[in-house]
This record gives structure tokens, C-alpha cells and sequence, in this order.
């Protein structure tokens, strides 16, 4: 697959995402207006129009558009990245505005905004809608852990996430897995207060068709309660194979993969977890900010659910091409 | 009938030549802009050496020769006209510089030196920069290269006029030449 490939499938995925959230709030609207509502496919019914689904059709819509167009913005919040000055004194802060440029002019990409998250463990994440408006963000413990070599690897890495437009799917996953999470809690809360008034009064018609609306209705519930694990597990799916591809387009952007696998092991060996990336953006790291014992494993559930594949599995591939690299 | 299937023939054979032809344009354009993007980071590095001499020129007394060299290297360099030259040119003051930055860590009093520190960081940027814009430039040249040499692009080409450009290619020897390795031991 070649990089005008990669950006389409980005691109398509983006928007089947977005259709499968509004699909989803569509049919959380449909049930709504059935059971509570009495919604139904003929006169006899309580209400003749389906207020609910539309309801939720627009706001889901106007969610996926906002995860589009902001969801960078909400990721970068949620982690407290605090912008760098393009002219900075802190040497530190200079230097990986240097290393943000090389890589910039490596890959033939506009620099992007450039974001330090105030947490001591190294970890960093790309994120935005294409590569006109993308951001970098790398954590102080990063900026303080790494040399320049290994610095310009992980920028690399980041900035292949964006040439792909990897960062446009996996953005829009963040910001919309995150909107699933919060309405399904809200849900959830309703069908307490709620109660399935419609079972009630079709009880009196025969058992036969209270007993199919228990099943649709139990159907439905389950759907709400299982759609936010399901979101997670496919943000995570989404995210692992990406990483091998980032990081071999690093190591031909940089033509160093030993730096980036340098880079990968000093972040392995700092176990202890990015509190400030939550669970919601765990996919858009370089690596698990977790720090899950999950990710280090192979296998049926450590694909399930494991957002980053082995970290010694991908320090041994760029090692690989080092090899080759200094023997070709 | 015929006739029809020899025009539509012949507006196929129009259409693919006009892809073709932008085909080219767009490459062309995309390579005077890499080699623009080179250009840029060369010129910062111009700017960039009489800065970093006049840090050091007080402290590095012993070294004027070294220095010499890194500003001779500089103004041969600002005089070179294109892609060839300035890549000789160009590879000789990276060479230079390199020997100077050498020189430098040899003096405690300089290394030290935020003002020091600061300038090499810019430097060592410069340098990558430059590397990087070049490997960039010359990834896209092939291209544009290969586009017009291969058959059938190779008419369009001809006819219109497109020429080869030059890869921006370290052509100093100094930079080439593989150090000898002489294991025989004799004093």
C-alpha cells in the first residue's frame, strides 16, 4: 500500500466512523421513540412522528462534524498540552522546535503546532484533521529522557502519523469513543427513571407480542450498555498496525532507525504510566500511556484489547533495518 | 463506424497526453520548490557563521587557520550559481564547519558557554535541515527524472521541452574518500 493509498483508506475510515456514530445514536433514537414514545409503523400508535430519532440523528451528526473539526482541540485539553513559542529560550524547548522543522522539511509537510504535556513520563501523540492542521505534543519527561537522535526519531514517528492522516481517523475515534462513554453513562441513567412504558400498555394484546417487545427492548439496552466497550475496542484494533508503519516511515524519514529504536527502549524501560492521557486518547501515543501488562503480550486477547503492539517487537524490526542499513 | 472508433481514438490519446503534460508541470514545480527549500536552509547557514566566528574568534586564538578556512568556505560558497556548484561548494563548508565544531569541543571555555551551546544547537539544526531538504530534493528530482525518460512520457517530454534537473550531490572529494586503514603496524 502506497502513501496516496494509506490517506484514502484514512480518509474512507473516517467517514464510515462517523456514519457508524451516527447510525448508532439513530438507532438509540428509534428505540426511544418505540418505547416510550409508542412510535410505531402504523396509525394506531402513540405519536405519528419519530421526534427522538431525529433528535438524535442531529446532534450525533453535529457531534461527528464537531470530532472533525475540534476533536483536536479536545484531546490536546484534556491532556493539558501548553503550546511552545516558535522563538523559546528554554534550550530544551528550542531544540525539539529545530528537531519539529527537520522533520518537517524531511517529510515535505507544513510544521505543525507544536504542544508540551507537563507529565514526567515520556510518551507523545499526534494529533488534527489533515496536515494543514495538525499538532505535536511530547511530554517534559520525553524532552528531558532523549537525545536529539532519539528526539528526531519519535517527531518522525509523529510526523508519519500525520502524512497518512492516520491522526484524522484515530482524532475523530478519540472525540467520538469519548461521546459514546458520556451518553451511555446518561443512558443509562434515563432507562432508570424510564421504565418501558410501551410494554406496559401492549401487555394487554397477548403474550405473544409482549414477549417479542421484551426481547427488542432487552436487545436495545444491552445495546447501550455494551456500545462504549465495543467503541473502545475498535479505537484500539485501529491503532496497533499503524505503529509498525510509523515507525518504519520514521526510520526512512530520519534514515536512523537505531535512534528511534533507542528512543523506544528508554521509553519502555520508565514503567510507570502517563497520568495525565486518559484512557480516551491512549491510541493516539507512541506508546501505551497506561502502562499495561496487556501490551506486552501476543495473541487473540491481547489483540482485542491492547491499543500498541510489543514494544520489543517493534525496537527488534527497527533494529532489523538498522542492520540492513549499515550492511547495504 | 471507423471513423468514429479513430476519434475516439484520438481524443483518448489527446486526454492521456494532457494528464501526462500536467503530470510533469506539477512535478517540476514540486522540484523548483524543494530545491527552494534548500536554498532557504543554505543561506541560514550563511547567516549563521559570521555569528558563531565572532563568539569564538576572542577565545580561539591558536585556531585562526581553521577559522579562515570556515569564512573562505562561506563566501566561495554565497558565490556558487547552481544545483552542481553549490553542491561542491556547499560540501566543502560542511566540511569545514565540521572540523571547526571539532576544534571547539576542544576548548572547556567555549563548550561551557550558553552562547556557545545555543549557536551549535542552531548549527547542528542547520546542518539537518539542510540534509534533510536536500534528501527531500533529491527523492523528488528522480521522480520528475525518471518521469521524463520512461517510455511513452519520454514524448511529451521531448516535445515540450522538459530537461533533466541536477541531483543535489555531495560531490567533495574530502567527503567521498574512504579513510585508509593502514593495519600492518609499522612505526
Amino acid at each position: 500500500m502506497n502513501l496516496y493509498d494509506q490517506q484514502q483508506a484514512n480518509r474512507r475510515n473516517t467517514l464510515v466512523v462517523m456514519a457508524a456514530f451516527v447510525a448508532f445514536f439513530a438507532f438509540l433514537g428509534l428505540g426511544f421513540d418505540y418505547f416510550y414514545f409508542g412510535f410505531g409503523p402504523s396509525a394506531e400508535y402513540g405519536i405519528r412522528f419519530p421526534i427522538a430519532t431525529l433528535a438524535t440523528i442531529t446532534i450525533s451528526s453535529l457531534m461527528a462534524w464537531w470530532g472533525l473539526q475540534g476533536g483536536d482541540r479536545a484531546v490536546l485539553s484534556s491532556t493539558q498540552a501548553i503550546p511552545v513559542a516558535r522563538e523559546s529560550n528554554d534550550p530544551n524547548h528550542q531544540k525539539l522546535m529545530n528537531v519539529v522543522e527537520e522533520m518537517a522539511i524531511a517529510s515535505g509537510l507544513p510544521i505543525p503546532k507544536v504542544y508540551i504535556v507537563p507529565d514526567s513520563d515520556p510518551n507523545a501523540f499526534a494529533t488534527g484533521r489533515d496536515p494543514e492542521h495538525a499538532s505535536i505534543a511530547v511530554t517534559e519527561g520525553l524532552l528531558s529522557t532523549l537525545n536529539r537522535e532519539e528526539l528526531q526519531g519519535v517527531v518522525a514517528h509523529e510526523m508519519s502519523h500525520v502524512r497518512n492522516f492516520d491522526i484524522r481517523l484515530l482524532t475523530v475515534i478519540a472525540a467520538l469513543v469519548g461521546a459514546i462513554v458520556l451518553l451511555s453513562d446518561f443512558g443509562s441513567r434515563m432507562m432508570r427513571w424510564g421504565g418501558g412504558g410501551r410494554s406496559r400498555s401492549r401487555s394487554s394484546k397477548g403474550s405473544g407480542a409482549g414477549a417479542l417487545t421484551l426481547v427488542i427492548f432487552v436487545l436495545w439496552v444491552v445495546s447501550i450498555i455494551i456500545a462504549p466497550i465495543l467503541a473502545q475496542i475498535l479505537a484500539m484494533a485501529v491503532s496497533r498496525n499503524r505503529e509498525y508503519l510509523a515507525d518504519a516511515s520514521a526510520a526512512e524519514m530520519t534514515r536512523n532507525p537505531l535512534g528511534l529504536a533507542s528512543a523506544l527502549q528508554k521509553i519502555e524501560n520508565v514503567v510507570s504510566p502517563t497520568k495525565s492521557i486518559k484512557r480516551g486518547t491512549a491510541h493516539l501515543c507512541i506508546a501505551d500511556p497506561l502502562g499495561r501488562k496487556i501490551d506486552l503480550k501476543e495473541g487473540f486477547w491481547a489483540d482485542l484489547f491492547a491499543t500498541h503492539p510489543p514494544m520489543q517487537k517493534r525496537i527488534a524490526a527497527l533494529k532489523q533495518m538498522g542492520y540492513q542499513r549499515s550492511h547495504s | 463506424m471507423i471513423m468514429f472508433i479513430f476519434l475516439g481514438a484520438i481524443a483518448l490519446v489527446v486526454l492521456w497526453a494532457i494528464a501526462k503534460y500536467n503530470g510533469l508541470i506539477s512535478l517540476r514545480n514540486q522540484t523548483e520548490n524543494g530545491w527552494k527549500q534548500i536554498d532557504v536552509q543554505l543561506k541560514r547557514r550563511h547567516d549563521l557563521i559570521p555569528n558563531l566566528v565572532n563568539t569564538v574568534k576572542g577565545i580561539m586564538t591558536f585556531e585562526q587557520e581553521t577559522l579562515e578556512k570556515v569564512v573562505a568556505a562561506r563566501s566561495a560558497a554565497m558565490g556558487a550559481k547552481g544545483v552542481a556548484e553549490s553542491a561542491a561548494k556547499e560540501g566543502a563548508l560542511t566540511d569545514a564547519l565540521s572540523k571547526f565544531m571539532v576544534v571547539v569541543e576542544q576548548y572547556p571555555q567555549l563548550r561551557s558557554s550558553e552562547n556557545v551551546k545555543q549557536l551549535q544547537e542552531e548549527l547542528t539544526s542547520t546542518e539537518n535541515k539542510i540534509s534533510f531538504a536536500r534528501q527531500f530534493y533529491n527523492d523528488i528530482a528522480t521522480k520528475f527524472n525518471t518521469a521524463q525518460q520512461v517510455f511513452p512520457g519520454n514524448l511529451i517530454a521531448n516535445n515540450f521541452g522538459f530537461k533533466p534537473v541536477e541531483l543535489f550531490e555531495i560531490t567533495d572529494a574530502a567527503e567521498r574518500a574512504v579513510p585508509v586503514v593502514d593495519l600492518s603496524l609499522k612505526k
